[in-house]
């Protein structure tokens, strides 16, 4: 079980509101990301679901009950901090049996959880190291393992990953992603990198300034994205956006076209421009062209083995069917 | 300080502070370990010359001497006690946000700006005079009878004034540890299903393990030393004649220099296993 229910949830810190009503429904078993720029509550959110920060008003039901005044440890929820927050005088054994210590389990009933989760996390070598020995996936892998042992109906990430350097990441983010599909435990995780929420969740919450912007699976948000903000959110490198003469033809305030939906030929095209930059990452490339009456440079994802150089004159079209067509308050006309 | 000329100019700077402090503590050091192996009587006949382990002997054989031992022990004792207790308890309780928190952390440390001989000299007249002492007024507002502190219950007295000239020391060492505690870690022990005694017990006092240590080396160090507070209210009377003070009498009171110089090199040594000891625990501490 772990269904959770917010049902017109607010939060205000003294006169700020960061969070106005909000709802919003995470089924049992899902994986679901709240992603959004720095400062949009996403994490604001992520504690008042913890209960480690007191909603002002509105109700919180997991599994069906209503959980508003219940106090974190008995929601039945297990926390990954952004800074791991392991007691760092003790050993990754008693780190993770901590949850099971308080719980009132006795040794040996302890003991077979924690050499289970360490099993699951290849942290059995290390059970008996401090956390100041680990490395930063290690002491990931232990917050991890801290979490699972008490069974939790929920898991909640609050950006567990941001302090790895990038080929970690991209590990950890499968390892969470394959937990998950042992588990089956519904999960919600905290995130700005809009990489990690395509790749990780089954649903995606798009936050901005605490309001939600779009609910929806990663390919959904891809292809439909509801407004501007969310276009421009998700997909990397970002959506280009034109307006102008440009939008005008589609009959739209602004219209965005992915960079990967954009052709590029010396020879003939809509629409005509400079090569700027451009970056070769082996399998694509990136174009940065200046086309003429645009102020920003159009971003074009290429194959890999395109030879432009700067300066040189490009031709882009546009696949016809991509478009996206927003109106003049940024929302999608269909 | 890459060079090798740079690390020579470097120690030529500081030879004269290094020469200063270490003839600043060899000196009176020898002098103290001359003295105790001779009999010198200053009003009574001076240098009377070298008498081996004399002064050592006397000085251990006397009547006092144990006593002063273990008065020096419970003084310490309960002081290191009281402050590193009610120093964490304060410090939880000013770690709190509050209003006028500025103004409040200055009052509680305001303590440990105080003389030692002045604080001592307020505690005992106007605190703990029997006849006209705020306490006195007290017992007597319930009724009762006014107690003579500093003869009935002169060591408690004692380790009551010391605890609060040190309390804010601790407080102050203890507060700054709290304050370096990852909120993160409270949050998660919070999760995990700790109440609040286990995260004291489990989270805040194993991260001020470090701090309470350094609490403990300094403060004993210094209040193995304490003469002041003992000289202004009781003289060493009513059984608070502390090692340092029997010192302090066998030089001074009964002027005999050789036997108070072999008490200060017992007190030297007794200084220096606590220092061994307590450097050991530190040690183990810092290595986690």
């Amino acid at each position: 079980m772990g269904q959770i229910t917010l049902n017109q949830i607010t939060k205000s810190f003294g006169d700020v509101q960061v969070i106005p009503p909000l709802d919003l429904r995470i089924d049992d078993g899902e994986f679901v990301v709240f992603v959004g720029p720095s400062g949009c509550g996403k994490s604001t959110l992520l504690r008042l679901i913890a209960g480690l920060e007191d909603i002002t008003s509105g109700v919180i039901d997991i599994d069906g009950k209503d959980a508003t005044e219940v106090p974190p440890a008995k929601r039945g929820l297990a926390m990954v901090f952004q800074s791991y927050a392991l007691y760092p005088h003790m050993s990754v054994r008693k780190n993770i049996a901590f949850p099971l210590r308080m719980a009132g389990l006795d040794k040996a009933e302890q003991d077979k959880k924690v050499n289970a989760a360490a099993k699951v996390l290849n942290l059995t070598d290390y059970l008996e190291r401090r956390p100041g020995q680990l490395s930063g996936g290690q002491r990931q892998r232990v917050a991890i393992g801290r979490a699972i042992v008490r069974e939790p109906s929920a898991f909640l990430f609050d950006e567990p990953l941001s302090n790895l350097d990038a080929a970690l990441r991209v590990n950890m983010r499968l390892e969470i992603s394959e937990l998950h599909q042992t588990l089956k435990t519904t999960m919600i995780y905290v995130t700005h990198d809009q990489v990690e929420a395509m790749t990780m969740a089954d649903k995606i919450v798009v936050l901005q300034a605490g309001v939600i912007e779009q609910v929806g699976s990663p390919l959904e948000l891809y292809h439909t994205p509801r407004n501007r903000f969310v276009a421009g959110f998700i997909g990397s490198p970002k959506m280009n956006f034109m307006m102008g003469a440009f939008s005008a033809e589609y009959d739209a305030a602004t219209i965005g076209i992915r960079p990967e939906h954009i052709s590029v030929s010396h020879t003939e095209g809509k629409w005509s421009g400079k090569v700027g930059v451009s970056e070769h990452l082996g399998s694509d490339t990136f174009l940065y062209v200046d086309v003429d009456g645009l102020d920003d440079p159009v971003t074009v994802r290429s194959t890999g083995e395109v030879a432009f150089r700067h300066g040189d004159t490009v031709h882009l079209t546009p696949d016809a069917d991509k478009i996206h067509r927003f109106d003049n308050q940024g929302l999608r006309i269909a | 300080m890459a060079t090798q000329h740079s690390r020579s100019a470097a120690r030529i700077m500081m030879a004269p502070a290094v020469i200063l402090l270490l003839g600043w503590m060899l000196i009176p050091l020898t002098m103290t370990l001359v003295f105790s192996f001779k009999r010198y009587l200053p009003l009574r006949g001076g240098d009377l010359g070298w008498i081996g382990f004399d002064n050592y002997v006397r000085f251990v054989s006397s009547s006092a001497f144990w006593p002063s031992v273990q008065t020096t022990l419970i003084i310490v004792g309960g002081v290191l006690v009281i402050t590193i207790v009610f120093g964490i308890l304060l410090s939880i309780l000013l770690d709190q946000p509050m209003w006028g928190q500025g103004v409040v952390r200055i009052l509680v440390i305001a303590p440990f700006f105080v003389m030692p001989t002045v604080s001592a000299l307020v505690w005992k007249n106007m605190f703990m005079d029997p006849v006209n002492g705020l306490f006195a007024h007290l017992w007597k507002a319930f009724g009762a009878q006014p107690i003579e502190w500093l003869s009935d219950a002169s060591l408690f007295s004692i380790i009551l004034i010391v605890s609060w000239q040190w309390l804010p020391f601790a407080t102050l060492i203890l507060l700054t540890a709290i304050q370096s505690l990852d909120s993160e870690q409270l949050e998660a022990a919070e999760m995990d299903g700790a109440p609040p005694l286990s995260r004291f017990a489990y989270i805040t006092l194993p991260h001020l393990s470090r701090a309470i240590t350094i609490v403990l080396l300094i403060q004993t160090i210094f209040l193995l030393a304490i003469f002041a507070e003992i000289f202004v209210t009781t003289s060493g009377a009513f059984g608070t004649r502390t090692l340092t003070y029997l010192i302090y009498q066998r030089v001074l009171e009964s002027q005999n220099v050789g036997l108070g110089s072999a008490g200060g090199v017992y007190a030297i040594i007794l200084a220096n296993i606590v220092a061994i000891f307590l450097m050991r625990i530190v040690g183990k501490n810092l290595d986690t």
